[in-house]
């Protein structure tokens, strides 16, 4: 009971459907190609030393803490440590409560505000973790035999290169 | 036991999370069911009326 | 097979009382199995502890979340082209189990942000881009009924569907296209999965039995879906005949 004309109809409307989709995924690249810098969650401590960023408004940086940086200032709930891009680094100011994942080596977001000094007052500090997942007994193992990458587990990809996959090895 | 129950500490989150999993997933699936049986009984009933006329 | 011939409730009973045991069983089984690997069997991760555990249910119902809205796509797209009565059927089926899939990964999710992240909730592209898909489903299903005249009701929401399925690639490339707190993929990566094996099986398990729960309570729905259109033509036909009668 195919009618030649209900054929054409469909065939129409197929048509109508792909052209519209096409317009409505280029419009959708351009606009989200336009937005890209605004749809960053934070800027990087290099972002900050090339002055990329307006610096008299509250935002977000990221990076790792600073192996050896962190600091409590005695008698205040006050910690300090560096964030690092592993080219600049930004010293961070931070009272309240940290992430279970935060420690030194870990990737971190902070919010807060650059202070005439240079320090970065941090309202709120969130950890970053990376793809990768195994036991502590595998991860022990990797570090032992050498196959470690210094920045895994730090939630920021490492500069050259994805980290060697740890889910063949046991 | 108990070590299983406390997850490392995590407890709180980790039992919510499959909490409110087994929950949504559990009232989803009754839901659609009853409202098949009742569609089911509606339709036979229907079926009857229309074969006693 | 004769596609038309499957929107007649009888035939499509049929079909479905073949397959549901399956899914159903097969789902009861993987996510059995699945529970037991990921809560008992598996260990907990070296940096999260066994808050990691939280994944075995926020990423396949993540997967869902998508996997369930690429289906409702289709299945508007069979709706809009080919005016195929069970693909209206189908959509109006699947939305709400593609919303509550939706509503797990997100609040799943926020669960396992508190304790690692320090947050519940933040701003940033992949997160934000799921919130959006979820409301995408719920706007689905309030233009799926908001009209008096079905036919009308699915066309208006089919297109909705189809505009909003720009949203699967922007979900699934934000964490590459953009820097966010969340972190890119584990396991669809072209260097292979970034998972330990013992805890990728009960992830994948888990994935299969959510993705065979689908299959089944899909069918269910569209089963019911489809008696009630019949059900609506018969009450149509009868008012039809008694207005005649009373005519005469």
């Amino acid at each position: 009971m195919k009618l030649p004309k209900a054929r054409a109809a469909r065939r129409r409307r197929l048509a109508v459907l792909l052209l519209a989709g096409l317009g409505l995924g280029t419009a959708a690249a351009l606009t989200l190609t336009a937005f890209d810098d605004h749809l960053v969650f934070f800027h990087t401590p290099s972002d900050i030393a090339d002055k990329k960023v307006p610096l008299d408004r509250q935002m977000r940086i990221g990076g790792l803490v600073e192996v050896g940086s962190l600091e409590r200032v005695q008698g205040t709930a006050e910690v300090r440590f560096r964030v690092t891009d592993l080219e600049h680094a930004v010293p961070v100011a931070y009272v309240g409560v940290l992430p279970d994942l935060f420690r030194e080596g870990q990737g971190v977001v902070a919010n807060g505000k650059l202070a005439a000094d240079g320090t970065f007052r941090a309202r709120e500090v969130l950890a970053r973790h990376d793809e990768n997942y195994m036991p502590p007994e595998v991860a022990e193992a990797l570090k032992r035999s050498g196959r470690w990458n210094e920045t895994m587990g730090a939630g920021t990809a490492p500069p050259a290169g994805p980290p060697p996959a740890p889910a063949t090895q046991r | 036991m108990a070590e299983f129950f406390a997850m490392g500490g995590y407890a709180d989150f980790v039992w919510t999370a499959y909490g409110l999993t087994a929950a949504v997933l559990t009232v989803l699936a009754v839901s659609s069911v009853r409202r098949l049986k009742t569609l089911e009984r509606d339709l036979a009933a229907a079926a009857d009326d229309e074969h006693d006329r | 097979m004769n596609w038309q011939a499957l929107a007649n409730p009888a035939r499509f009973k049929r079909l479905s009382d073949r397959l549901l045991p399956w899914f159903a069983g097969g789902a009861a089984l993987c996510l059995a199995v699945g529970l037991y690997l990921g809560l008992v069997a598996s260990p907990p991760d070296y940096q999260q502890g066994d808050s990691v555990r939280i994944m075995y249910v926020h990423v396949p119902a993540a997967w869902m979340a998508m996997f369930v809205y690429a289906n409702l796509a289709v299945a508007a797209a069979a709706s809009l082209v080919w005016r195929h009565p069970l693909a209206d059927v189908a959509g109006r089926a699947m939305a709400p189990i593609g919303a509550a899939f939706t509503f797990l990964c997100l609040a799943t999710g926020s669960l396992w942000g508190k304790p690692m992240w320090g947050t519940w909730w933040v701003w940033d592209a992949r997160l934000t881009s799921v919130l959006i898909l979820f409301f995408v489903y719920i706007a689905y299903m309030a233009l799926n009924s908001a009209f008096d005249d079905d036919t009308r009701g699915a066309r208006s929401s089919a297109i909705l569907a189809l505009v909003g399925a720009i949203n699967l690639p922007i979900i699934k490339f934000s964490v590459d296209w953009w820097n966010t707190l969340h972190q890119p993929a584990s396991v669809s990566r072209l260097d292979g999965p970034s998972i330990h094996a013992s805890m990728l099986t009960p992830l994948l398990l888990m994935a299969v039995g959510f993705t065979l729960l689908f299959f089944a309570l899909a069918l269910v729905r569209m089963r019911a879906g489809l008696i009630e259109r019949r059900l609506a033509a018969l009450s149509y036909t009868r008012s039809a005949d008694a207005g005649v009668a009373s005519f005469r």
